[in-house]
């Protein structure tokens, strides 16, 4: 449906995009994830030809943007960063407004009244757009995207400054338009991505640095691996015991304190479960676990983890090479995690070895 | 190009902005009109047509400082860049509405002559040895307002073209309002300078030794041309603006 290749863009000396290449399948809803500033919104902009690329192709369903853009901009529904509202028209004037602009053949009425519903401001259509909070007007902006039907919708940080229910509120209805369209989601949230997308595209400083199916990312973060334990006993013995016990990788005192009680970080190794040996080893002392937690990875972690890794390697890479790195990490995403999420000592060994793939 | 003119057009009537130019413009047609004919006791029209077109110096700015400025400003412009509309759609849309409320204010501001040909009629009636002569000539105010109207196109493009470089709509209209003194000055300067090549080269750009044959009830096809031609570079000028940064 979307096929991008080679896409570069330089503002002045300042690379935004370098070498990006993907390609997004009919019916697909995938998640653009990147820090600020990582080239998200460039990417965006460039596909809904707003902007225009130093380098590179860009194709919606196999128009390319450059040379038909009316064709192709006519197959995308964009909401940007800021929605597009002119604040001094009411809704039902500025969705006339846009039907119009885009030149949509479908019968007006219905087709405005079914995007109203679709996007639940039915009951602000009278309203000028001013007066309206902050939720609906990024509504109005989806239902703005929706009009004419596009078989591809982009949205650029959809939920940027709205209250958690409207954040809610918004991902369902990214959900329910995954279903019969083409979607492309930037954000920097990532929990947003895991919510509603079936793939995910990471991209730092202008490159793509990891491209996973969501389940497989959610398969990595489910696998706890740390764990906040509250035990009575005496907190330095107790700390050296945990430190002893096999699959531990690190453990730490924590400051908190209740009653006699502490609690620890205990962080064991990938695919150990080390609860009940723990258990039993703090029986066998007389010390009384009071509480056990499960740290689930969070998704900022392993977000983290790739980008610093990329980083890493890249600067690795320019050191021993002295010039520019085409360097490009896709190695999968839960292998890296399995030997990048691990105590300090074990990040110091591996920042030894060899590099990866390289082209 | 259509949406965009009707949206311009909405625009104007539900900011106040469109009421403001039409007060204000109707108001000075009105007081230099009855200065410039009633209260100085003649006929002749010449002298308010001169006086409008410095005033739409001021005048026009009201109008086209907001068209792209506003858009830039407020980010509304990415909605009509990345619709399926070509630039040049969008600019001529802009300017045409622009034009649209211009032209309906000179139209309607042609009441003020109504007062001219009534007295005119008044004053034959009662002196019967009068020459028919006494009175505005139509043709003469025919060419003025084709004229007024070429001047206000070309104004409203060069108004357009500034818009589209500056997100401030301040900036925007005091950028024209110097521009436009610019290119109707122009003229008085050359009455200063003796090399005569360059008057030549100064009366060309000039706006107002253009006018002087649509006042004479002449129509000139080079001013149309002239006109037209200003109109047309400044919108292509646009047009490139917006081309430019999307490549910038």
């Amino acid at each position: 449906m979307i096929s991008i290749r080679h896409l570069t863009k330089n503002y002045g000396s300042n690379c935004a995009l370098d070498d990006v290449s993907f390609e997004i399948q009919s019916g697909e809803t995938v998640g653009f994830l990147g820090p600020n500033g990582a080239g998200k919104s460039t990417t965006m902009n460039i596909l809904t030809g707003y902007l225009s690329a130093d380098a590179g192709l860009v194709s919606v369903s196999g128009i390319d943007i450059v040379s038909d853009p009316l064709g192709a901009k006519k197959l995308i529904g964009y909401l940007p960063e800021q929605p597009p509202l002119y604040l001094d028209m009411t809704v039902n004037e500025y969705l006339k407004f846009t039907y119009e602009l885009k030149g949509c053949t479908l019968p007006r009425g219905p087709h405005l009244d079914e995007i109203c519903e679709v996007t639940k401001i039915n009951d602000v259509r009278k309203r000028l757009i001013k007066n309206l909070s902050k939720g609906y007007r990024q509504r109005v902006g989806i239902a703005q995207a929706l009009i004419g039907n596009p078989e591809v919708i982009i949205f650029d940080e959809p939920t940027v400054g709205l209250d958690p229910k409207q954040i809610i509120e918004i991902r369902n209805l990214i959900r329910t338009l995954g279903k019969n369209h083409t979607v492309i989601l930037s954000t920097h949230i990532l929990q947003e991505v895991q919510a509603v997308c079936d793939r995910i595209l990471i991209i730092n400083k202008g490159k793509i640095v990891a491209d996973e199916k969501t389940e497989n990312i959610t398969r990595v973060v489910e696998n706890n691996r740390r764990f906040n334990a509250k035990i009575c006993g005496p907190q330095k013995e107790t700390l050296a015991t945990l430190k002893t016990l096999p699959g531990v990788v690190y453990a730490e005192a924590l400051a908190e304190k209740d009653g006699d009680a502490y609690t620890y970080m205990i962080e064991s190794e990938f695919g150990v479960d080390i609860r009940k040996k723990l258990f039993h080893t703090l029986a066998e002392r007389g010390w009384a676990l009071i509480g056990l937690e499960a740290l689930g990875l969070s998704l900022e972690d392993i977000f983290i983890t790739v980008v610093e890794k990329t980083e890493n390697t890249v600067q690795r890479h320019t050191r021993q090479t002295g010039k520019k790195s085409r360097l490009r990490t896709k190695t999968t995403l839960e292998s890296e995690l399995a030997d990048t999420l691990v105590s300090d000592a074990e990040k110091k060994k591996e920042d030894e070895a060899p590099l990866e793939e390289n082209d | 190009m259509l949406a965009i003119y009707k949206k311009e057009m909405l625009s104007y009537f539900t900011n106040p902005i469109g009421y403001v130019f039409s007060g204000i413009f109707l108001l000075i047609c009105a007081l230099v009109c009855s200065f410039t004919t009633i209260l100085s006791q003649s006929y002749d029209t010449s002298l308010y047509f001169t006086v409008m077109i410095f005033a739409l110096a001021i005048l026009i700015p009201i109008l086209t400082m907001r068209l792209f400025a506003e858009e830039r400003k407020l980010r509304t412009e990415q909605l009509l860049l990345t619709a399926p509309i070509s630039l040049t759609g969008m600019v001529f849309g802009k300017f045409l509405a622009a034009l649209t409320l211009f032209v309906g204010n000179i139209l309607l501001s042609c009441v003020n002559f109504i007062p001219l040909y009534v007295i005119a009629n008044k004053e034959r009636a009662g002196n019967s040895y009068a020459s028919t002569n006494i009175g505005p000539v139509t043709s003469e105010l025919l060419g003025c307002l084709i004229g007024i109207i070429l001047i206000g196109a070309a104004f409203i493009a060069i108004g357009t073209f500034i818009s589209s470089l500056t997100e401030n709509q301040l900036a925007a209209s005091v950028i024209t309002i110097g521009v436009i003194l610019a290119f109707v000055c122009i003229g008085f300067l050359s009455n200063l300078i003796g090399a005569q090549w360059i008057r030549m080269i100064l009366d060309f750009f000039s706006v107002l030794s253009r006018f002087d044959n649509f006042s004479a009830g002449i129509f000139d096809f080079a001013a149309l041309f002239y006109y037209l031609s200003v109109c047309f570079v400044f919108l292509f000028l646009t047009v490139r603006v917006y081309e430019k940064r999307r490549w910038g």
